[in-house]
């Protein structure tokens, strides 16, 4: 299967619905135009990013006149929109709403939203709780929004649920200024994640990042297509509006996995066991326990207990007894 | 150690002509006022902008004092003429002085934040004449030590040089063509003979720069700072100083009483809705 994806490297007007809606419509054209099956829109394009106090203000609910107008626009080409969801119960999420045909066939709720340096999102956001891939007529792809692809777990998950092509929304601030080198420093690390994500799962990574400053902050732009075999298929300009195109051939899905079944070898029991012994009890340093000694206390390893397993249950873990057993556990 | 200040001029010049072309026209504008003093900052602003929005949509307004060393007035015009830039001199004697008649007594510091406050006015009174923004020139060295007037130089509506040390300053204005001999200069406030920044601050900008980058950008503990080779007594002068002009970075404190109050639970970008 091969279809054309293209990027919608735009710069929204911050908490103005309207106009950002009559940009969408004007890129959404340019992209039956230029034949494009899928269209990505940037992360909170639709509202802007630093939105604040006006979260409540832009949110849609999926019920929305604005959503109707999107559903009809995706009966020319499917896209993914960035906007302010608002749920039945009165949450707002930073969500990512992909159109087909006249429908929503998928919503992603950012799961991972930065609450630190120049970030507030937990203080407006409601947190998303699944990541999931989904069946698109393109064939099975994931919609992650851009903090969620700094946890790396997030593609993980997606890759072992099916996704040929992830989908990234994203909405990030350029910084950090390195000698000899085109892009900011930003920029260069997710260029490196992109391609090592695109390689590493055999899947093409589809990243959109918006442009335009808010209150000084400036977005970097770059997006890009990459291939499994991390080539870069299309790429956008640095910090200026853009609109490029690229095609997706799902052949070379089967052949980089053909030459690298990464996927089909990943233990997905051993990762899940590992996981909940570390959720039971999360590694502690022997140092953090107040250990004087840097002696290493062997693992004693096992299988996790089922369900009635205690939480803290100690005897299957590696982890160190508290403080007062020390020396008792050090004798046997 | 080697500390190594990132200064990719490229990049930098890329980023800021952006920016100011952005955030003025958001706004519905195309044009700034910006005050120039013969210095390297103002001259570096000015030229910025010429690159962003055309060089008729810039104004350099210089703003002498009887007591200004012509030298400033001189380099002032070098920018206006190396950028082709509009340009007006208004001299704040008369002002500056029918005031200080009422006071004869005032020291330096008095005169020289009384010519810096008259200057902002003379600038935001332009802006408004001429339909444009007022385009500022504090640096970060300068933001951090509290080396400038509240409401005098510090104000601005949009400031391409904030988060610019004085030493990448340096470096920019050099690749983006202020006169060499702006560059070259001892900075200097100007509000009195001989009176030089690094004569008033206690150490070069250089030095300072240094111990800001890692303090401010590479988040350096104290021991880390002494390990890397600072003096106890540099890095503690300095982090007294960035301490006790905070206030000068921020806007003043507003008692709360309501439940929702500006800038504390009344949130939203400058750029609300723009």
């Amino acid at each position: 299967m091969t279809f054309k994806v293209a990027i919608a490297q735009i710069n929204p007007r911050l908490g103005d619905l309207q106009s950002n809606l009559a940009l969408y419509e004007e890129k959404i054209h340019r992209g039956v135009k230029e034949k494009a099956d899928l269209l990505l829109f940037p992360e909170l394009s639709l509202t802007g990013y630093f939105l604040r106090d006006m979260v409540p203000n832009v949110a849609l609910k999926l019920s929305a006149p604005e959503i109707k107008e999107l559903k009809k626009l995706s009966r020319e080409v499917s896209f993914v929109a960035g906007l302010v969801e608002e749920s039945s119960d009165y949450r707002f999420y930073n969500a990512a709403v992909y159109f087909e045909d006249g429908e929503i066939r998928h919503v992603h709720r950012k799961v991972y939203l930065p609450t630190y340096g120049m970030f507030d999102e937990q203080r407006y956001f409601a947190r998303g709780d699944r990541v999931r891939a989904f069946d698109s007529k393109f064939g099975r792809i994931a919609v992650l929004i851009c903090e969620d692809l700094w946890h790396p777990s997030t593609v993980y998950l997606a890759a072992l649920d099916g996704a040929a092509a992830i989908l990234c929304p994203s909405a990030s601030p350029l910084r950090g200024i390195t000698d000899q080198q085109v892009q900011d420093d930003n920029a260069r690390y997710w260029e490196l994640i992109n391609g090592a994500y695109a390689e590493t799962y055999g899947l093409f990574v589809i990243y959109g990042n918006r442009v335009g400053f808010e209150d000084g902050v400036g977005f970097w732009g770059g997006s890009e297509l990459l291939d499994p075999a991390g080539r870069r298929i299309a790429k956008a300009k640095y910090y200026d509006e853009d609109f490029v195109i690229g095609e997706v051939n799902l052949e070379v899905v089967r052949r980089k996995r053909t030459m690298a079944p990464l996927l089909r070898d990943e233990d997905l029991d051993l990762t899940i066991n590992e996981l909940m012994r570390i959720r039971e009890r999360p590694f502690q340093t022997r140092k953090d326990q107040g250990f004087k000694s840097s002696k290493v206390q062997k693992f004693k390893g096992s299988r996790v207990r089922g369900k009635k397993g205690k939480r803290h249950g100690s005897t299957a873990l590696s982890g160190s007894p508290p403080k007062g057993q020390a020396k008792g556990k050090k004798k046997r | 150690m080697m500390v190594q200040i990132p200064t990719n001029v490229t990049l930098l010049r890329q980023i800021l002509v952006s920016f100011i072309r952005n955030e003025v026209e958001k706004v519905g504008v195309h044009r700034v006022v910006v005050g120039l003093s013969g210095g390297v900052d103002s001259g570096l602003s000015a030229m910025l902008a010429a690159e962003a929005l055309g060089p008729r949509n810039v104004m350099g307004i210089m703003m002498p004092y009887k007591s200004s060393n012509p030298e400033s007035l001189a380099h002032a015009e070098l920018v206006v003429r190396k950028s082709s830039i509009e340009s007006l001199t208004v001299d704040i004697t008369p002002q500056i002085d029918a005031y200080f008649e009422r006071f004869p007594d005032a020291d330096q510091k008095r005169r020289g934040n009384k010519m810096a406050r008259e200057r902002m006015t003379i600038l935001y009174d332009h802006s408004a004449r001429w339909n444009a923004l007022v385009l500022g020139t504090s640096n970060k060295t300068e933001l951090l030590l509290g080396y400038g007037t509240l409401y005098g130089d510090m104000a601005s509506a949009i400031n391409p040089l904030g988060d610019l040390y004085k030493t990448q300053i340096w470096a920019l204005a050099e690749a983006v063509g202020v006169p060499e001999v702006i560059v070259q200069k001892q900075p200097s406030a100007d509000l009195w003979a001989g009176q030089t920044d690094e004569g008033e601050l206690g150490f070069s900008y250089r030095e300072v720069d240094k111990l800001l980058y890692l303090m401010v950008d590479e988040r350096y503990s104290r021991p880390e700072l002494v390990t890397a080779g600072f003096p106890e007594k540099f890095i503690d002068e300095v982090t007294l100083r960035i301490m006790n002009s905070q206030f000068k970075r921020r806007l003043p404190v507003i008692a709360k009483v309501s439940q929702r109050t500006i800038d504390r639970d009344f949130r939203y970008a400058r750029d609300w809705g723009k």
